[in-house]
């Protein structure tokens, strides 16, 4: 199973849409995009959109909270749009819902950056 | 992936699979219609495909210390009241006195995978007592099912 990994520029930095699976095989995948978005710099913010995400693993929770870490560094903001059931799932049992800014859509996670 | 009417008897399903992350999908794909023909609901099932996931993971990354020329053996027994899944490795043996889930509080990268063993299953039981490897029983009562 792969992830395919799409990344855009928006107004205010990046949106990165994850589809498929990101477990402890296609996580590498997601952290070397991460920090291609990273290098670029000067963005206020990256979206990461997981309406595609079919399963994560805590491998997925992993490069969410280092990315979540990098963005800090940069003084960037981190919003999660559109958790599906199984990402939901794994948030819910690492109680790690309060810890992301999480947004059902695209639309509302660019408001106010 | 085999029926067996082996030691665990005509409800096991089991399937072995080399200690390489590329083919935990299989081991997911497999147990998730096994878990809802057991009776138990999509979420449930979800959340125990991710727990077996996540001790195959363990497996390959402690055990076999990422070594892919190894195997991870699951039999998944769907027996009257309780659902069990058993991971067979022949890695490094496990020391249960060292397996303690974090403090979800402290918010890092890594170390949930034995936290969600413990959330999502009833009783984790690590077995060192055959020969090489360990025996990982993770079993879940039925009647705990929710739709």
């Amino acid at each position: 199973m792969k992830v395919e990994i799409t990344t855009e520029k928006i107004g205010a930095g990046h949106i990165m849409a994850l589809r498929g699976d990101v477990d402890m095989n296609t996580s590498p995948d997601v952290r070397k995009n991460l920090g291609e978005v990273f290098r670029q710099g000067g963005a206020r913010a990256l979206l990461i959109d997981l309406s595609g995400v079919r399963y994560m693993d805590s491998s997925g929770i992993a490069t969410l909270v280092e990315a979540m870490q990098n963005c800090m560094k940069r003084g960037m903001r981190l919003r999660l749009v559109a958790l599906s059931p199984p990402v939901r799932d794994v948030f819910e049992l690492a109680r790690l819902a309060s810890v992301f800014e999480i947004f059902p859509g695209v639309n509302e996670a660019t408001t106010g950056l | 992936m085999t029926g067996t009417d082996g030691p665990y008897g005509l409800n096991s399903v089991t399937l072995t699979v080399p200690s390489q992350p590329k083919y935990l999908y299989i081991v997911r794909s497999a147990l998730y219609p096994l878990l809802l023909g057991a009776g138990f609901g999509k979420r449930d099932a979800r959340r125990i495909v991710l727990a077996v996931d996540e001790a195959c993971s363990n497996i390959i990354r402690h055990a076999y210390e990422e070594d892919p020329s190894g195997t991870i053996t699951v039999t998944a027994t769907d027996a009257a009241g309780q659902f069990t899944v058993r991971l067979r490795d022949y890695g490094r043996k496990a020391d249960p006195s060292s397996i303690a889930p974090r403090n979800l509080e402290d918010v890092r990268p890594g170390g949930l995978g034995t936290h969600f063993m413990g959330q999502v299953f009833d009783t984790v039981t690590y077995d060192t007592s055959e020969g090489e490897g360990t025996l990982l029983i993770l079993e879940k009562k039925k009647q705990q099912v929710k739709a």
